[in-house]
C-alpha cells in the first residue's frame, strides 16, 4: 500500500485503481456479513473462487465478499456485476449452474430470482426487487459494491475523497459550519443535532480532544451498526477522521461490542489500512494534521451504551453514567471533552461534506433531516436493513418495503427504539417516522429496531421482557432504576403468570412515574416507556390477563393449555413421536390426548400436526374439555399415516 | 503455572492508561475464564486491589469465573428472537442438557448461555454455537444441532 501525501493524491489513487479494472468485465459479489455468513456465505464464496479456477476464469472474473445489503432473510445474496443480476438464497450446489450460464453464457438463472408474492414476477436487478425499490440507499448503496476489507473498493467507490475536500479547502469552523447548516441529529437515539456537540468539544479550551464512535449496538432487534461496521468500514473512520480534524482532536476510540467479532476484525483492518495509506496517523496527507485511533471492545454491558458510562468503561472502570451537570462534549473520556457519535451518526458526515449540507437537509422533514437505517424485523416477510428517508409513513415501510406480515396474521404493534422505546399500534400506522414524531407516540426513534408484532405477541409480555431485560442491565447505581425496575418486573411477570390483581395497574403507573422522574440516567427515565406504551394502547389485554386469566395473544404458557380437537386428529402419531415431554398419549389412527399435567407447553406439537389436520389448537381462559372416552378413540377412514 | 501463561499479555499493556478490560479480555481469551489466581497475578502486576478488578469484571456480562465447557451453546433472546419464540428455543436446550441458563454440564462439555443479542436479527430466533450462528430456529432444530456435537466426539 502505497502513502498518499497530499489531498490531491487521493484522486490520482482512485483514478490508477479504476484505469486498471475493466468496467466490463464481469464480478461476483458474496454478501460476507454476519447474516448471510450464517446462512453459507463462505461455502459459497470459495465455491465460485474453486470453480472459476477450474473453468480457467480466475483472472477475467473477480470475486468478492461484500457487505451486507440488507436484505439478509434471504441470504447468502449474491449480485453479478456489470449487469447487477441479484440471486437470492444461493447454495454452493448453484455456484457452477451460476457460472455456466450467467458468467459464459450472458443469461440469468431464473430460478435463484427474487419471486414477487404478489405478483408472481421476477425481479433481475436488486432495484427491481420492492424491498430496494422503495428504499433511498445513501449510507448502504456502497455495500454490496465493496469487499469491506479492500480500502481500495473504497477508494475506487469515492472513499475520503470527503476527508481530501475538508483537508484542502475548508477550515475546522467551515467543516462545523456545514454539518450544523445539514441539520444532522444523533441516530444513536436521542437525536441531539451532531453540530452543536462538535461546536461545544471545539470551543472547549482544554487542548486535548477526543472523538469517540459509539459501536455499543446493545437495542436488542437492532443491527444496523453492525453492518456498517462490517461493510463499509472506512466511511465510518472518514467521518470521524472529519470530525476530529474539526473539533481538533487527536486520538480518537471506537467502542464496539465484543459480541461483534467480524466487525472488530473488520474495523481494525481498515484502521491499519487507512494508517499506510496516509489517511490516519502523522501529518494527515501531508496537511500537518495527526490523528490516531484506537478499538474498544465492548465486555457486554448494555449500558454502556450511555455516553458517560461508555466512557467510564472506557477508562476501564465498571461503566456505570455519571450525572451530567456538564455534558460530556465539554467534561467526558479522562474528563476532556468528547465528541461520542453512534456509527452511523459518522458515516453520514463523508456524504454532507461531499454533496452539502443543502443536500442533505433536502432529505427528510425540516426537523428530522437524512436516511435513517432500521432494522426491520420480527413478525415481517422481508426482515432486514432497510434506509429510508425521514418522514416516510410506517405503513409503507412495513407494507412497502417490508411485505406484510407473514400467513394472513394481522398486525398489532411496532416497537421502535429499543428497551426505551414504545409499541405504536395499527391506528398510528400513517405516522411520519421522524425523532419527534415517535415520541409524540409515546415511543422514540433510538438507534433504530423496528420489531413488528402480529397477532400472536402478547404485549404484557413484550413489556415484561423488555423490563426484565433492563433490570439485568441496570448498573444499580440508583434506587428508582435498580429496586424500581426489579419491582416492576416482579408485578408483571405475576400478571404473565395468571397471578395479577386489582390495583396492579396503578402499582406499576406509580413506579414507572418515580423512575421516569427520578433515575440518574437515560437507561432509567426511559426504562418504563414498553410499559407505558402498551398500557396506553393495549390495556385490554392487560386486563384480560389480570380478571379473566385470558392471554388474548394466546402467548403466555402459563395461561394457555394445548388441545387437541378429537375432531380433527386423523391418528397420525407425528405429535406423539415428537413430544419431548412424552406428555402424549395416542396410536395409529386413535384420537391422541395431551396430558395436561405433564405439557410444559413447548409447542412442539402445535409445529408437528400436519397443517392439513391443524388439530392441536391453544385455549386460554378456559378449562380444556374432558378428554374422549377411551371407547370413542378409534379414528375410521383410510389410514392417514401420509 | 499460569503467571507464565498470561505474562506476555500483561507486558504488552503495561504504562498505558484504561487497559484493565483488555487485559481481562486477553487473559480470558487464553485461559477460557478469569481464575482467582489470575486476578491476583494482574493485581500484583497493575498495582489494582483484586476486589476492585473483581468489580469491574462482574460488572461485564463477558466475564466468567468458572471453567466453561468445551463447547458454548448461545441462545439469543434479543426482541426479534423473542416475539419469533426464542424462549421455547431456551427451554429446549435446558431441558436436552439439564442446566440452566449460564450453567456447565457435569462433564464439561456443554456451556448454555443466554445472549441479549447477536444483531443476526433477521435469522431470528438465532443460536450459536461455538462461533457458528444458526437461524430460523425451532426446538426440535436445536436439538438435533446438539445430537450433532454429540456424535461428533462419538
Amino acid at each position: 500500500m502505497r502513502r498518499l501525501n497530499s489531498p490531491g493524491e487521493v484522486e490520482k489513487f482512485r483514478r490508477e485503481i479504476l484505469s486498471a479494472r475493466n468496467p466490463a468485465e464481469p464480478c461476483i459479489s458474496v454478501c460476507a456479513g454476519t447474516g448471510c455468513l450464517a446462512s453459507g456465505a463462505m461455502e459459497v464464496l470459495e465455491a465460485f473462487k474453486a470453480e472459476l479456477d477450474r473453468q480457467g476464469l480466475k483472472t477475467r472474473v473477480d470475486v468478492k465478499g461484500s457487505g451486507c445489503p440488507g436484505f439478509c432473510e434471504r441470504g447468502p445474496v449474491v449480485v453479478v456485476f456489470p449487469e447487477e443480476i441479484c440471486y437470492l438464497q444461493v447454495a454452493a450446489g448453484d455456484v457452477p449452474e451460476i457460472v455456466a450460464r450467467t458468467i459464459g453464457e450472458k443469461k440469468v438463472v431464473e430460478r435463484l430470482l427474487y419471486v414477487d408474492p404478489a405478483t408472481g414476477g421476477r425481479a433481475v436487478r436488486e432495484s427491481d426487487i420492492p424491498f430496494y425499490r422503495n428504499q433511498t440507499r445513501n449510507l448502504l448503496c456502497s455495500n454490496v459494491r465493496i469487499d469491506s476489507k479492500k480500502i481500495e473498493d473504497y477508494v475506487a467507490a469515492g472513499g475520503y475523497s470527503a476527508l481530501a475536500k475538508a483537508l484542502s479547502g475548508m477550515t475546522p469552523v467551515q467543516v462545523l459550519d456545514e454539518v450544523r447548516k445539514s441539520n444532522l441529529r444523533g441516530r444513536g437515539g436521542a437525536g441531539f443535532p451532531t453540530g452543536e456537540k462538535w461546536k461545544g468539544s471545539r470551543n472547549a479550551p482544554d487542548p486535548v480532544k477526543y472523538v469517540i464512535v459509539n459501536a455499543d449496538e446493545g437495542d436488542p432487534g437492532a443491527f444496523m451498526d453492525r453492518a456498517l461496521l462490517e461493510g463499509n468500514p472506512h466511511s465510518v473512520l472518514e467521518g470521524l477522521i472529519i470530525g476530529a480534524y474539526c473539533v481538533g482532536s487527536r486520538e480518537g476510540y471506537v467502542y464496539v461490542r465484543q459480541e461483534y467479532p467480524l466487525a472488530v476484525e473488520n474495523v481494525n483492518l481498515a484502521i491499519r489500512q487507512a494508517g499506510e495509506c496516509g489517511f490516519l496517523g502523522k501529518d494527515i496527507l501531508g496537511s500537518g494534521f495527526d490523528f490516531e485511533v484506537k478499538v474498544h471492545k465492548g465486555a457486554g454491558a448494555f449500558v454502556c451504551g450511555e455516553s458517560t458510562a461508555l466512557m467510564t468503561a472506557l477508562e476501564g472502570r465498571p461503566g456505570e453514567p455519571r450525572p451530567k451537570y456538564v455534558r460530556s462534549n465539554i467534561k467526558g473520556l479522562w474528563n476532556r471533552p468528547s465528541v461520542l457519535n453512534n456509527v452511523e451518526t459518522w458515516a453520514n458526515v463523508p456524504l454532507i461534506i461531499n454533496n452539502g449540507a443543502d443536500w442533505f437537509a433536502k432529505i427528510g422533514t425540516r426537523t428530522s433531516t437524512g436516511t435513517k437505517i432500521f432494522s426491520l424485523v420480527g413478525k415481517i416477510n422481508n426482515t432486514g436493513l432497510v434506509e429510508v428517508p425521514m418522514g416516510i409513513r410506517l405503513r409503507d415501510i412495513i407494507y412497502g418495503i417490508g411485505g406484510g406480515i407473514p400467513g394472513g396474521k394481522k398486525f398489532k404493534a411496532v416497537q421502535t427504539g429499543g428497551p426505551s422505546g414504545g409499541c405504536i399500534p395499527g391506528e398510528l400506522l400513517d405516522l411520519e417516522v421522524g425523532f419527534d414524531e415517535l415520541t409524540k407516540a409515546g415511543s422514540m426513534m433510538g438507534s433504530g429496531g423496528m420489531i413488528v408484532m402480529d397477532e400472536d405477541t402478547c404485549m404484557v409480555d413484550v413489556a415484561r421482557y423488555f423490563i426484565e431485560f433492563l433490570t439485568d442491565e441496570s448498573c444499580g447505581k440508583c434506587v428508582p432504576c435498580r429496586e424500581g425496575l426489579r419491582q416492576m418486573h416482579r408485578i408483571l411477570a405475576d400478571i404473565t403468570k395468571g397471578r395479577g390483581k386489582e390495583g396492579d395497574l396503578e402499582i406499576l403507573e406509580e413506579l414507572s412515574e418515580t423512575a421516569v422522574e427520578a433515575s440518574l440516567c437515560a437507561l432509567g427515565k426511559s426504562a418504563p416507556n414498553p410499559f407505558l406504551s402498551t398500557l396506553r394502547h393495549f390495556r385490554n389485554e392487560y386486563e384480560a390477563h389480570i380478571r379473566e386469566k385470558r392471554c388474548p395473544a394466546l402467548s403466555c404458557k402459563d395461561l394457555i393449555s394445548y388441545w387437541v380437537d378429537p375432531g380433527k386428529c386423523r391418528g397420525c402419531m407425528s405429535c406423539l413421536r415428537k413430544c419431548p415431554a412424552g406428555a402424549i398419549d395416542g396410536g395409529k389412527k386413535k384420537i391422541h390426548i395431551i396430558s395436561q399435567e405433564k405439557c410444559t407447553r413447548c409447542g412442539t406439537c402445535m409445529d408437528a400436526c400436519p397443517s392439513k389436520y391443524g388439530a392441536v389448537t391453544k385455549i386460554s381462559g378456559r378449562p380444556v374439555p374432558p378428554p374422549v372416552p377411551e371407547e370413542n378413540r378409534a379414528i375410521a377412514g383410510k389410514s392417514s399415516e401420509e | 503455572m499460569q503467571e507464565n501463561r498470561i505474562d506476555d499479555v500483561l507486558a504488552a499493556f503495561r504504562g498505558k492508561q484504561g487497559s484493565l478490560i483488555p487485559i481481562l479480555q486477553k487473559v480470558q481469551e487464553r485461559l477460557g475464564f478469569l481464575s482467582g489466581e489470575s486476578i491476583s497475578f494482574i493485581s500484583k502486576a497493575l498495582r489494582i486491589s483484586e476486589s476492585e478488578i473483581f468489580g469491574v469484571a462482574s460488572f461485564y456480562a463477558q466475564f466468567r469465573f468458572t471453567k466453561p465447557g468445551e463447547h458454548c451453546v448461545k441462545v439469543c433472546l434479543g426482541t426479534a428472537c423473542h416475539v419469533r419464540g426464542g424462549a421455547l428455543i431456551m427451554d429446549a436446550m435446558e431441558r436436552e442438557l439439564g442446566v440452566p441458563a449460564g450453567g456447565t454440564t457435569p462433564d464439561f462439555k456443554f456451556t448454555l448461555e443466554r445472549v441479549a443479542c447477536f444483531g443476526s436479527c433477521a435469522l431470528a430466533p438465532v443460536i450459536v454455537t461455538d462461533k457458528k450462528v444458526h437461524g430460523s430456529m425451532t426446538p426440535a432444530k436445536a436439538k438435533d444441532i446438539l445430537d450433532q456435537y454429540r456424535r461428533r466426539q462419538g
